[in-house]
């Protein structure tokens, strides 16, 4: 089954339910009002009543039948307008005195008490009217109504219903007017939504979805998910960048690879010409291998999926090691090559990329650094710094450095595929920790945290 | 040597198969794990290629059920480039060494020569002494002598010659160096190897007229009393 929109929309179905709510609460508090209004006029009513019948007792028993006729007489004297009723009747329901012709033809209920009609005898239309009366039975089978016409009665109940009637039926009419206004406001809102999700997905991923601005909750849902978009976008371009950036970087290496082999066709190439053309184009191939395999590595320590690796790590044990590893390469480029241990502590880590980060840091260290400069390895704690001479990283660009393929201007002649600080950064964010790269005065001091 | 290779990519296989029969050894291609771990049981080879992903049995199951029946003829894994780097989940299975596709020819070569030896050595590990041409190691004392010379090499020094006298005749590569000598699994981006080589190489080689340590083109080194 479908329903139109609105009917359909779960804010329609709250303001329905609202509806009943609020309608059956109207009618409980109205019902009140009725009983207490038009029910205490009925009860004052047959509480006059039933004192009127009191007093003829009281009549009937000290002056007997004679003496309630003359009273029910003077009475129906005195009210010509026959605000009261009165009939007294022989047993065969004769009328003998009283402002009645006839003994009505409605049966009393269990307490004696009858409602009936009476007909207006002054009015010339006779207007019919309604009358409550008490029935009794008096010694010798004479029967006594004692009553009063309810004209008043009847008239202010009316009103009261009319007015209840009315009350519950606006009420439900705002209700229902309200209800629908507020699930179009709703359902505008939402739509709202919809509709940028839907040109989003058709690919236009810089539309934002509108607020208000009042900080309500749709406010805060469409600011939530305008922050979602936003990260999202930013993730999009980066991807995009590094894209870009494999196509640039690799295609200088392919186009070099290509030319190599393009030249071993030439003729009157000698032996170890062509075995030294082929070395060259083993190499750009290895290069180029060794740029994915980076790239994947990265991946893959983003991911987290080498954890499984991890086991108790000394990191200035390992720094220990780099040093030793590239004291030599740092000594053969005239550089001075200095190794600080500070106490450390044991972590939970992967030996191997830890060795590979330091690595890639003492790498860049003793490839930046002028001829007469000085690389430092210090361990320390949990962090590990490793300090150069070189020229350093304006503070601007601190951060840049870290996105894949990021080459600073002033480096791009040196080798390198700049992904090395991105694995660096991946490595210490797989340990919890993270990289810092400051100001060494002169020089760059990177420092690797280790959660 | 004989080799089996246990590897369903055939382009892969058939590049193994050409480069193990152009240096004199005896290849055997399987293409699925069934046939491979069925002719690992059945014939006798002396080093077995296994790549890691197979229609089952993989190769990590076909390494185990061999090392549950007794049979420990040494095992190279082979995994393909982009999976997960798990040459500790290899090497638990009971894998002897651990490749990453693509490989060069020359390093596959190199590894699985060091492998054969390493197992035909184990039965006498008690060796104390190791020589190639007038150079002399004394592995109880960690003495170095060149005829009659005694050399004084620094401890990783040391280690990185035992290595190369240990695989002696053979070529070993850069990262089997870094993964025996220095114990770390890892891409070093300059090559700090040839660094470390050329310090020896003045301890070992400079006074004398013949040299022992020779750069293999495209592969690595090897220590040998004749250039090859």
């Amino acid at each position: 089954m479908t329903l139109p929109p609105l009917l359909r929309s779960a804010s329609f179905r709250l303001t329905l339910i609202y509806i009943l709510l609020f309608g059956g609460s109207a009618a409980v508090l109205l019902g009140f009002l009725y009983w207490a209004t038009a029910g205490t006029l009925s009860d004052q009513v047959d509480a006059t009543i039933e004192a009127d019948s009191k007093g003829l007792a009281e009549q009937y028993e000290l002056r007997g039948t004679p003496g309630v006729a003359a009273i029910i007489s003077e009475r129906v004297r005195r009210d010509p307008g026959g605000r009261t009723v009165y009939l007294l009747t022989d047993p065969l329901r004769r009328p003998l005195v009283g402002n009645l012709s006839d003994w009505p033809t409605v049966d009393p209920d269990a307490r004696g008490w009858i409602e009936f009609e009476l007909r207006d005898r002054d009015s010339p239309d006779g207007e019919v009217y309604l009358a409550r009366a008490r029935s009794f039975v008096l010694q010798g089978g004479l029967n006594l109504l004692v009553g009063r016409e309810v004209r008043e009665l009847v008239r202010t109940r009316d009103m009261v219903i009319n007015a209840m009637i009315w009350g519950i039926a606006i009420t439900l009419a705002l209700a229902l007017a309200g209800g629908i206004a507020m699930s179009r406001s709703t359902t505008r809102r939402i739509e709202a939504i919809n509709q940028t999700s839907r040109e989003i997905a058709d690919g236009a991923l810089d539309r934002r979805i509108p607020t208000r601005g009042t900080g309500d909750e749709f406010d805060r849902l469409a600011a939530q998910l305008n922050e979602m978009l936003d990260r999202n976008q930013s993730l999009m371009e980066g991807l995009r960048h590094v894209t870009d950036n494999i196509a640039h970087d690799l295609r200088t290496p392919l186009s070099r690879l290509r030319q190599t082999l393009e030249g071993l066709e030439e003729d009157g190439l000698s032996g170890p010409e062509r075995t030294a053309r082929i070395d060259r184009a083993i190499g750009e191939a290895d290069g180029l291998l060794s740029i994915f395999n980076a790239l994947l590595r990265i991946t893959q320590i983003e991911a987290g999926g080498r954890r499984d690796n991890f086991s108790t790590v000394d990191p200035g044990e390992v720094v220990a090691d780099v040093a030793e590893l590239y004291e030599p390469v740092a000594e053969e480029k005239g550089l001075s090559f200095s190794l600080r241990l500070d106490a450390t502590a044991e972590i939970e880590g992967d030996r191997d990329l830890l060795f590979q980060a330091i690595a890639n840091l003492a790498d860049n260290a003793i490839k930046y650094s002028p001829p007469d400069g000085t690389v430092t390895l210090h361990a320390a704690g949990r962090a590990v710094t490793v300090s150069d001479t070189g020229p350093g990283i304006p503070e601007e660009a601190r951060e840049e450095v870290f996105r894949r393929f990021h080459r600073l201007e002033a480096a791009r002649s040196t080798p390198g595929s700049g992904l090395g600080l991105s694995l660096v950064e991946a490595v210490a964010h797989l340990h919890g920790g993270r990289v810092r790269l400051e100001d060494n005065r002169p020089g760059l001091k990177a420092i690797l945290e280790l959660g | 040597m004989r080799v089996l290779v246990i590897e369903d990519d055939s382009e892969v296989a058939s590049y193994i198969v050409k480069a193990l029969g152009e240096a004199g050894h005896n290849p055997t291609h399987a293409d699925t794990g069934k046939q491979g771990l069925f002719l690992a049981t059945t014939e006798d080879y002396d080093v077995l290629v296994v790549d890691r992903m197979l229609p089952a049995p993989d190769g990590l199951t076909i390494i185990r059920t061999l090392r549950a029946s007794d049979d420990d003829t040494p095992a190279l894994v082979l995994s393909a480039l982009g999976e997960v780097d798990d040459r500790v989940k290899g090497l638990k299975a009971g894998g002897d060494d651990y490749l990453t596709k693509p490989f060069a020819a020359s390093e596959l070569l190199a590894r699985l020569e060091a492998l054969t030896r390493r197992s035909a050595k184990s039965g006498n590990s008690a060796e104390t002494h190791l020589a190639v041409g007038d150079l002399e190691v004394d592995l109880l004392a960690r003495r170095v002598t060149r005829a009659g010379t005694e050399i004084d090499l620094q401890p990783r020094e040391y280690r990185l010659l035992e290595y190369l006298m240990r695989n002696a005749g053979n070529v070993v590569t850069r990262t089997m160096l870094l993964e025996h000598v220095w114990d770390y699994h890892f891409d070093p981006q300059t090559n700090v190897i040839d660094v470390h080589i050329s310090r020896l190489r003045q301890k070992i080689d400079k006074e004398f007229d013949t040299p022992l340590i020779h750069t293999v083109r495209g592969a690595g080194y090897a220590l040998r009393a004749t250039p090859p």
